[in-house]
């Protein structure tokens, strides 16, 4: 091995992460060379956390750089561990805090409409992410994170999950592709994530391999939390093998469909209006709601253009999807309020409930409203956007009271 | 002589000197407890006889007209930032006073910019002995290192224009750069090729200074339309090449943010404005600078364009996003102070509801009475803000001056004052137990909006009933600060020195707090 090795980022523009160097040397004990714009607030507690994960790797003697930019604590031993662990082997992990707030588990079928992307190896980006309160969030590994910066990402999400307040969003981990994704899984199964998105994917073997490894570890650590999935369709054979991929196991909650690498691998120009993706987007959601789970829509890029973006929610909501990427807070909002049903919606849901309920409650057969009958799927697909308008606090949970009474007076 | 002395412990707990700078001053006693008696200061008379009765009143050069006016060792010169970071003249008028062998001038700016950090060669040589206004940059770290002789001191807009109506602060000398003038003397900001917009931080120059010098590029005929500067307080008038650059008076915090946090901070006041009853028909409110208090600007805009109502004035800083709102009808006028951007000085110009004010209309604690306690609700910033509610916009939490404070302080008796600041900059809580510089006591300041949490001042049991069943995270300041060390850890304090190297006046003139030299 080396004995000098490094970690983290540094540079004008950084903010909120630190660069730390460590050089092992002979003798001479921990010498520690500290510049942090916090100095004067957090001088002593910096110089305290360095030497406690030193020593917690039992490192007596090495040359400490630490070049920091008001990194959170997190942060820092996230840094310090993964220049540690380019040095030294061993089998310990220098574990922060777990939130109380963060121990939380997901259902199958929550909402889904938004998940937000950060990058794995940013920290200024995820500090205050779970504030937007997209329905996920998820730490990138991936496409976010440059080759050379896989080995410190891990360490940086795994502290996350454990000790930074991500505010009741989903838990979500984008992995490396399968099977180098199968290493990143020791980083965050044991530390709480909610649901892994495996990127690529192109077979059921790739999502046995993950749950072979998740089951693995939940023995390893006695844990009986739920670990969802959401594989990503992004090539040609991918939107093939969609429903094989789709129904391939239990935990699989969500699909979605990544455009960018699509249409690179046909070989074609992404555009606005997306007709080259219609056929792809379209065969996901059919795997997706054959196999009843969620289907999920790539990304929009252009932060920029709100209103271009609510056409394209809408667009991809009419097409069968449930929900969508973000790659900025700012989208959240314009995608919860356009996958959310809206009034016309949601005002002949009620009728149709309603109707189905006075049809119960006489014993009769059929429901009908006005001279209309209805079928048994249409009664379903209304409730289904009643039990979301509630859930969204759209209407209240005694919405039917409220729709009888006027009639009533 | 020593630089301070008589150090007493003031109404606000804050250990401050009584004599500096060769004279005594009354230590802080508490808001609205400072009452002078006496009467206001005057300038010498002047007799017309002694001015050219054609009125043509130019002289050669900046220096000629500095020699003209008598300038002496010792001697106060007062300049205006209303060129911001585009003034020219400032530098100018110092480096002619260096070529005439000048000594311990003050420095009276309105406030002062880093295109004048060249400023430190003259305190370093002695031709300044101090700055009363502001330090930013690396003015602040020049003073804050102990570097300035004299005492410096830090007052706001409305403060320098009460220091100098009741005679604190004598200017002997002012210079008023003016993008047009006529020979006489009157002069205006809102046109030329160099308009600024106003010229209101001037007027009590132009009104209480010895002697006045105009400075400008455009000179017309006389009179000089509309005239926002009276040639009648003028002595002298110099042309020069180029008195500003009008470009530069954009600075980088007239644009809305694009940051997400400071959006979200920015919506989440905007709610809590009106959730609190404030956003109404007929309300009004103060446009500050900087991306988050546009933004809650924006936010009021589509309120008020949604429900079809009328704000009926806008207190501002000005710039395209107000003027857009006073075209578009959504509110009756703005009362400016200054213009920050290209936009508002167009406005100003075109518009008779876009109205020019100064420090005397709208902060002069000597007027009867102030356009700013009347706003419905004002948005500042802060550096640090402490469990009592003080706040601190001029120092950074190591010590370091880096702002001025402009009319910060003049602000905070707007009807309701709102500091929506992040709850902690990388890893430096905002909210802390005690500021490290106090600029803004506690009880004027009522609600404190973050990002993780709103905190409203318990002197205003009204806004905490209105807000009682609020979706909005309504939570106590402790609460707040003790979340912020959660994250980051509990800070040390920082390590000052005993030495002082500024003092902070409060509107009233009284002394509210100094501050101390950096340990380097």
């Amino acid at each position: 091995m080396e004995n000098t090795a490094t970690a983290g980022n540094k540079g004008k523009r950084v903010r909120s992460d630190c660069h730390v160097t460590i050089r092992l040397t002979n003798a001479g004990g921990i010498d520690i060379e500290l510049t942090s714009k916090v100095k004067f607030m957090f001088g002593a507690d910096i110089m305290r956390r360095i030497h406690e994960v030193l020593d917690f790797f039992e490192i007596e003697n090495a040359h400490v750089v630490m070049e920091d930019s008001g990194a959170l604590p997190f942060v820092m031993a996230a840094r310090l561990e993964a220049a540690v662990k380019k040095l030294v082997t061993s089998e310990k992990s220098f574990l922060t805090e777990y939130l109380e707030a963060n121990r939380y588990e997901t259902t199958k079928d929550r909402n889904r409409f938004s998940r937000l992307y950060l990058p794995g190896n940013t920290p200024s980006l995820m500090i205050n992410a779970g504030l937007h309160h997209p329905d996920g969030l998820i730490l990138d590994l991936e496409d976010a994170v440059a080759f050379d910066k896989k080995h410190e990402a891990r360490f940086l999400v795994r502290n996350a999950l454990r000790s930074l307040n991500l505010y009741g969003a989903e838990k979500m981990v984008r992995i490396n592709q399968i099977p180098a994704g199968l290493e990143d899984l020791d980083f965050i199964v044991p530390h709480g994530v909610n649901l892994i998105l495996v990127p690529k994917c192109e077979s059921a073997e790739q999502i046995t391999a993950v749950n072979r490894r998740i089951a693995e570890l939940q023995k390893l650590h006695n844990l009986n939390a739920p670990v969802w999935l959401m594989p990503i369709i992004e090539s040609a054979l991918g939107v093939i093998k969609a429903y094989e991929i789709a129904s391939s196991a239990e935990n699989i909650v969500a699909m979605a469909i990544g455009l960018e690498d699509y249409t690179a691998d046909l070989g074609v120009r992404r555009t606005n209006e997306a007709t080259e993706s219609f056929f792809a987007r379209s065969m996901v959601v059919n795997a997706c709601k054959a196999a009843r789970i969620q289907a999920i829509d790539s990304v929009f890029s252009d932060i920029a253009d709100m209103e271009a973006l609510r056409q394209n929610v809408l667009t991809s909501k009419s097409l069968g999807f449930d929900g969508m990427g973000c790659i900025h807070p700012r989208q959240i909002r314009v995608i919860h309020e356009n996958f959310a049903p809206d009034k016309a919606e949601i005002d002949r849901a009620k009728k149709i409930v309603n109707a189905f309920m006075d049809a119960t409650e006489k014993g009769l057969g059929v429901v009908s409203l006005g001279t209309k009958m209805i079928d048994a799927p249409v009664v379903k697909r209304a409730q289904k956007v009643i039990n979301l308008a509630i859930s969204l606090q759209l209407i209240s949970a005694d919405w039917r009271n409220e729709f009888l009474a006027p009639a009533a007076e | 002589m020593k630089k301070y002395d008589k150090l007493v412990t003031n109404a606000a707990g804050r250990v401050v000197p009584t004599f500096f700078n060769g004279k005594e001053h009354t230590p802080y006693l508490g808001v609205g407890k400072y009452k002078p008696t006496g009467r206001k200061y005057a300038p010498p008379i002047a007799t017309c006889a002694n001015y050219p009765a054609d009125g043509d009143k130019r002289v050669p050069s900046i220096k000629d007209a500095l020699v003209r006016a008598g300038i002496r060792d010792g001697m106060t010169i007062s300049s205006h930032h209303h060129f911001r970071n585009g003034d020219l003249i400032a530098m100018q008028v110092f480096d002619a006073a260096h070529e005439l062998g000048i000594k311990d001038l003050v420095w009276f700016p309105s406030a002062s910019f880093p295109c004048q950090e060249r400023m430190i060669q003259y305190l370093e040589d002695g031709t300044v002995q101090r700055i009363e206004g502001s330090m930013n940059g690396p003015l602040g770290k020049f003073t804050s290192e102990g570097g300035m002789r004299g005492m410096s001191v830090l007052r706001s807009h409305g403060g320098r224009y009460q220091a100098v109506q009741d005679g604190d602060v004598h200017i002997d000398i002012a210079i008023i750069a003016a993008p047009t003038a006529d020979p006489f003397g009157n002069a205006t900001g809102d046109r030329g090729p160099a308009a600024c917009g106003l010229l209101g931080f001037a007027l009590a120059d132009s009104q209480y200074a010895d002697r006045v010098i105009v400075v400008t590029d455009n000179i017309v005929p006389f009179p000089c339309i509309p005239w926002q500067i009276h040639g009648n307080y003028v002595d002298f008038v110099v042309e020069v090449d180029k008195v500003g650059l009008p470009e530069r008076i954009v600075s980088g915090t007239t644009e809305i943010t694009k940051s997400p946090d400071r959006l979200l901070i920015a919506e989440m006041t905007a709610q809590f404005c009106d959730e609190a009853g404030i956003v109404r028909d007929g309300f009004s409110y103060q446009a500050g600078a900087g991306g988050t208090a546009l933004s809650i600007g924006i936010y009021f805009e589509q309120m008020l364009r949604e429900r079809k109502m009328k704000a009926r004035f806008i207190r501002a800083g000005s710039n395209k996003y107000p003027v857009k709102m006073l075209e578009d009808g959504l509110v009756d006028y703005i009362l400016d102070g200054q213009t920050f951007d290209l936009e508002g000085v167009r406005s100003m110009r075109e518009n008779p509801g876009h109205v020019n004010t100064s420090p005397f209309t709208s902060y002069n604690y000597h007027g009867k009475g102030n356009f700013a306690s009347m706003v419905d609700v004002v948005v500042l910033g802060a550096t640090e803000v402490d469990v009592d509610f003080n706040a601190n916009v001029v120092t950074h939490s190591d010590g370091y001056l880096l702002h001025g404070i402009g009319g910060w302080q003049n602000c905070l008796f707007s009807k309701c004052t709102i500091l929506p600041v992040p709850l902690f900059r990388d890893r430096m809580p905002v909210i802390v137990d005690r500021v490290t510089t106090l600029c803004g006591p506690g009880e004027l300041i009522d609600v404190i909006v973050t990002e993780r949490g709103i905190a409203i001042n318990p002197l205003r049991q009204d806004l905490i009933e209105k807000l009682k069943n609020s979706k909005l995270p309504i939570k106590t300041i402790q609460e707040l600060k003790e979340e912020a060390e959660q994250i980051c850890g509990r800070p040390e304090k920082p390590q000052l020195s005993d030495e002082l190297v500024s003092v902070i006046k409060w509107v009233d003139g009284t002394v509210l707090d100094a501050v101390r030299k950096v340990i380097v």
